[in-house]
């Protein structure tokens, strides 16, 4: 993402007849001036990863597109898949309980993230970035959580969050049902998502933030701006590799989430979340390897609803753009 | 579905195993690795290629050779009385001058849902299995190796060899282990109290109303891990619609929108206001906590319950759910039988053989019983002596039942068991006054998944 400096345009001959291309040709005329061992390394370097991506992302998500128009439980070869159309995406819209609470649950997640822990991570680590006291100790105190696993963070929230004998009702002498009640217990699961985000956007944050030139802050300074404004108008501005980062962690993590529900309670009763609903099916005895894939086609095509948002506003101004 | 056996390892299944240390492939660093390749899709091959968890931690026992058995274990090395239960047995067996035995541990739960795969690939010669739907149908897709040649079996009774049997008419299975589903309560409080245990459903909602006055949870209730709730279910659709109809039901050759499924709930729904509210966020552990510390009356699970208390096991007792429909009696009950199958192909088919009917015997259960044990041997020669009166009387009482059921994730398809029953029982519980349109999700869902073929 940092690589996203300006390229100085001028170094290049204006391409023939291209219409806005800048640094299109240019790359182009770079490498047909390349040695031919220097030719085999790039292909090395490119040829390789690309494998690793074409075996490991590209061919499983194929295989689950086409699994997704069949019936097959695991069993046997091949030969055992049964094909059976659209079946299992009708199965899912209409007699699947689980799935629409899912849908839901991982948009609200992903509003959620953005409205509050991302904002908190980010005011956090203006607040370290001022050099206080102690701010080792804020520093790991709020980073502790992004250190655990979700399945640990789980874990602790099962103790605080238990209704017979978990903290909060027995500080509160409450008996509400943090886990148990489908009306609350996805809060009860925000909430500790989001103890755990905020810190890992803080320390992201935060170290963008060292990276800033102090000078810049000095310029601001001289001329008159507030704090408020020197972080809006300045530091913010030029952190913007940084925050486009920040954007797209929130969206992966509140579409991946997945840890956390499935150790309270497997996804089930108001936790539903679609990568749960895929491990459910997919994953262990249950074997519904077609439904399990439709399933991870529609979580698909909502990643790329929000891939497809992030390139065109990296892309839009990305050469030339902000040069 | 599987059923922790003790806190500890329900507590352990929790903590990743980046804390733990790794104890072979764990099904959290599975699934990380599938979501992290896969971004969350799942591709056959990949799963295939993760599903080798048989190369878990082998723990040889003996001497090594050529001719010796490989033994598929669920159950993690040092994860328990079970697992040391088990490598007791496998320790007599050799000291008796049988084959070698290489044990391979994989803990319970990943053992479970990689079965599909384990069998497929490379299985040890002779694993740890469950009788009911699951091992009739590995049966008939070949996945497991006939064993009928070794029954008749000395203290093998018919209704266990009527469980080890596949749909073919021949035994691919040998029961080694079970345990009752019954409702457990605390001897000293009922006396006490002066209340007795109740025989009809209507004495037992008298009985509770009675409890309730004197300010104690009548049903102890727990189903946050989805299936301590399907007991109760197949208790009250026993009682009332028979064994016949429940083994149908779970077969998906009765409809669950009939009006016999649509009174089991409806009798259900009467007791949930006897029950523990809030069952969906607590844990069998916690609803046995609360028996234990006379804050509630009885609970209904298996005798595994005792495992909560096992300093006060003494002072509990149980007795059968009641009857509900005196035509239909109350001589049908839960009692899940654990043991042995063969691969299809085991390397040492002769070795593997030896070992299995070890296991069936009444000298393999008294071998583990020095290891301490908390459920009841199969084979009715075993020393009954060593057990506790708890275990003694749990023993009986599985003998004098009519039928046995193994329970409903054990007695219908697993899919079917996992993704739609958890998910419509608990919605039961949340919402008990909508039967019609719980039955009509589930029948939509049971006629989807029992149109594909037989899984």
């Amino acid at each position: 993402m940092s690589a996203a400096a300006p390229a100085p345009t001028t170094a290049s001959p204006p391409a023939p007849g291209g219409e806005a291309g800048r640094s299109r040709p240019r790359k182009v005329s770079d490498l047909s001036k390349l040695k031919a061992r220097d030719k085999i390394v790039v292909g090395l370097f490119l040829g390789v990863p690309l494998l690793f991506v074409l075996a490991l992302v590209v061919f499983p998500a194929i295989a689950s597109v086409i699994l997704s128009f069949t019936s097959w439980n695991g069993i046997g070869g091949l030969s055992t898949i049964e094909w059976i159309g659209t079946k299992n995406y009708s199965d899912i819209f209409t007699i699947y309980p689980p799935f629409w609470p899912a849908v839901q649950n991982n948009l609200l997640m992903l509003v959620f993230l953005f409205t509050i822990p991302t904002v908190l991570g980010v005011y956090l680590a203006v607040l370290l970035d001022k050099e206080l006291r102690f701010t080792w100790f804020y520093q790991t105190a709020f980073f502790m959580p992004v250190v655990l696993s979700l399945a640990l963070v789980g874990f602790i929230w099962q103790l605080i969050y238990s209704r017979d004998q978990g903290l909060i009702n027995g500080l509160l002498g409450t008996t509400i049902d943090w886990y148990g009640d489908p009306n609350v217990n996805f809060w009860a699961v925000l909430v500790a998502t989001g103890w755990r985000h905020t810190g890992y956007i803080m320390l992201i944050y935060l170290a963008g933030l060292k990276g800033v030139d102090p000078a810049l802050r000095e310029a601001a300074l001289v001329d008159g701006c507030t704090e408020r404004q020197t972080f809006f108008r300045v530091v913010l501005p030029v952190m913007r590799p940084i925050n486009i980062i920040v954007l797209v962690i929130t969206v992966i993590e509140s579409l991946r989430a997945f840890d956390i529900v499935w150790v309270i309670n497997k996804g089930r009763n108001g936790l539903e979340l679609i990568a749960a609903l895929v491990t459910q099916n997919v994953v262990g005895e249950a074997s519904r390897i077609g439904f399990g894939s439709a399933l991870a086609t529609i979580m698909l095509l909502i990643s790329t609803v929000f891939v497809i948002i992030y390139l065109r506003a990296v892309m839009r101004d990305e050469p030339g753009g902000t040069a | 579905m599987s059923k922790p056996r003790t806190e500890a390892e329900y507590l352990a299944r929790m903590i990743p195993p980046s804390v733990l240390g790794t104890r072979g492939v764990s099904r959290r660093s599975f699934l990380r690795g599938v979501g992290v390749a896969g971004a969350g899709l799942a591709a056959p091959t990949l799963l295939a290629a993760c599903g080798g968890g048989d190369d878990g931690d082998a723990a040889a026992t003996g001497g090594g050779g050529g001719g010796e058995v490989t033994f598929g274990l669920n159950e993690a090395s040092g994860s328990g009385l079970q697992y040391d239960r088990r490598v007791a047995s496998v320790d007599a067996f050799q000291a008796q001058g049988g084959p070698t035995v290489k044990i391979n541990a994989v803990d319970h739960n990943t053992f479970q849902e990689q079965i599909n795969n384990y069998l497929q690939g490379n299985p040890d010669d002779v694993f740890t299995w469950f009788a009911g739907y699951r091992m009739r149908f590995f049966a008939a897709q070949g996945l497991i190796g006939d064993v009928s040649d070794l029954y008749p079996i000395t203290g093998v009774g018919d209704a266990m060899v009527k469980a080890s049997t596949g749909d073919d008419g021949k035994q691919y299975f040998v029961p080694e282990q079970n345990y009752p589903w019954a409702v457990f309560y605390r001897k000293s409080l009922w006396e006490e109290n002066g209340w007795t245990p109740p025989t009809t459903l209507d004495e037992m909602k008298a009985l509770c109303t009675t409890i309730q006055g004197a300010g104690l949870v009548p049903i102890a209730f727990a189903d946050k891990d989805g299936w301590p709730a399907m007991g109760t279910f197949d208790i009250i659709n026993m009682r009332t619609n028979g064994y016949d109809f429940h083994i149908a039901l779970m077969a998906g050759e009765e409809s669950w929108e009939s009006e016999e499924v649509k009174q089991v709930f409806r009798t259900w729904a009467e007791l949930i206001p006897f029950q523990q509210p809030d069952p969906l966020g607590r844990t069998w552990q916690e609803a046995a906590t609360s028996l234990q510390n006379n804050e509630s009356a009885m609970y209904l699970l298996g005798l595994f319950v005792t495992d909560q208390f096992p300093d006060e096991v003494d002072d509990f007792d149980f007795f059968t759910f009641p009857e509900i429909d005196s035509a239909i009696g109350a001589s049908a009950i839960d009692a899940p039988i654990d043991g042995y199958c063969l691969a299809a192909s085991p390397k040492n088919e002769e070795g593997a053989k030896e070992f299995m009917a070890w296991l069936a015997s009444a000298p393999n259960a008294d071998a583990q019983n020095e290891a301490g044990y908390p459920q009841i041997w199969t084979n009715t020669d075993a020393d009954q002596a060593a057990l506790s009166e708890l275990q003694q009387k749990a023993a009986a009482f599985i003998a004098e039942q009519d039928s046995i059921a193994q329970f409903l994730d054990r007695d219908t398809r697993p899919d079917f068991a996992s993704t739609v029953m958890i998910p419509a029982l608990q919605q039961f519980l949340t919402n008990p006054a909508d039967v019609d349109g719980l039955t009509a999700s589930i029948q939509a869902q049971a006629e989807a998944i029992f149109a594909t073929e037989a899984e």
